[in-house]
């Protein structure tokens, strides 16, 4: 039986847009507010996992060949990455640092290395959630 | 007056959350379950809306969005599962 589901499929395709700027956007608020990688990296999991119920694993493997496993194992290198690397300028182990640049066209901004560790952070939980969801909700 | 009418809303919500929750105990069908679940969703979302006016803070508002976005997919997940028993295909059925 074929099964008709075009409501859901034209509601997903906007409303997934909808999920990965949030999860954006609380990656980023995490410096000083709410959020932060754990809650974003969080959301755009679910984000993911919208996508994979909606369609089928093949659809949504076509447009994002990745393999999770290896997303989840790239966070966890990114993270511990941006941690030994302060081993090398003498001072102890997960210091970060920060410093206020002058960037071309967007004026005076705070950048820190406490993003890189928040991006692997992400990463890893995007990666670890759609492992566990894909193979306890697999057919077969 | 504005008070006691937020506190009223927040006691009649959490009458509606009970209620729903009965239904998803002891619901006779599956399909009774996934729509009181996403009453309670809906109700919960409320609630946090109400109780951040009461608190007059903007804290929760992030909050609000996820529940929102974790209730719709809990939603289709359930509503898939009942209607064709896999929820993530392996490859499309047509």
């Amino acid at each position: 039986m074929k099964v008709n589901d075009v409501i859901l499929k034209s509601v997903v395709r906007g409303v997934v847009f909808i999920v990965f700027t949030l999860g954006m956007y609380l990656f980023f608020a995490g410096h000083n507010a709410p959020g932060g990688g754990f809650i974003g990296g969080l959301v755009l999991g679910s984000g993911i996992v919208l996508l994979y119920l909606t369609y089928d694993i093949e659809t949504v493997h076509k447009g994002m060949p990745f393999d999770f496993k290896k997303v989840a194992a790239f966070g966890v290198l990114l993270a511990t990455g941006s941690a030994i690397a302060s081993l090398f300028f003498n001072v102890p182990f997960l210091t970060q640092a920060d410093g206020y640049y002058n960037l071309p066209l967007l004026g005076e901004k705070h950048l820190s290395t406490v993003t890189i560790f928040e991006a692997g952070v992400a990463l890893t939980v995007v990666g670890t959630l759609v492992t566990i969801i894909l193979n306890i909700s697999e057919d077969e | 007056m504005i008070d006691l009418i937020l506190k009223a809303a927040l006691v009649l919500f959490m009458l509606a959350i009970a209620l729903s929750l009965y239904r998803v105990i002891k619901g006779p069908s599956l399909p009774d379950r996934a729509i009181a679940l996403d009453t309670i969703g809906v109700n919960l979302i409320s609630a946090i809306a109400i109780v951040s006016i009461v608190l007059n803070t903007k804290a929760f508002l992030e909050a609000i969005l996820i529940l929102g976005i974790l209730a719709f997919i809990g939603t289709i997940a359930f509503s898939k599962y009942i209607e064709r028993g896999v929820i993530v295909e392996r490859k499309s059925a047509d």
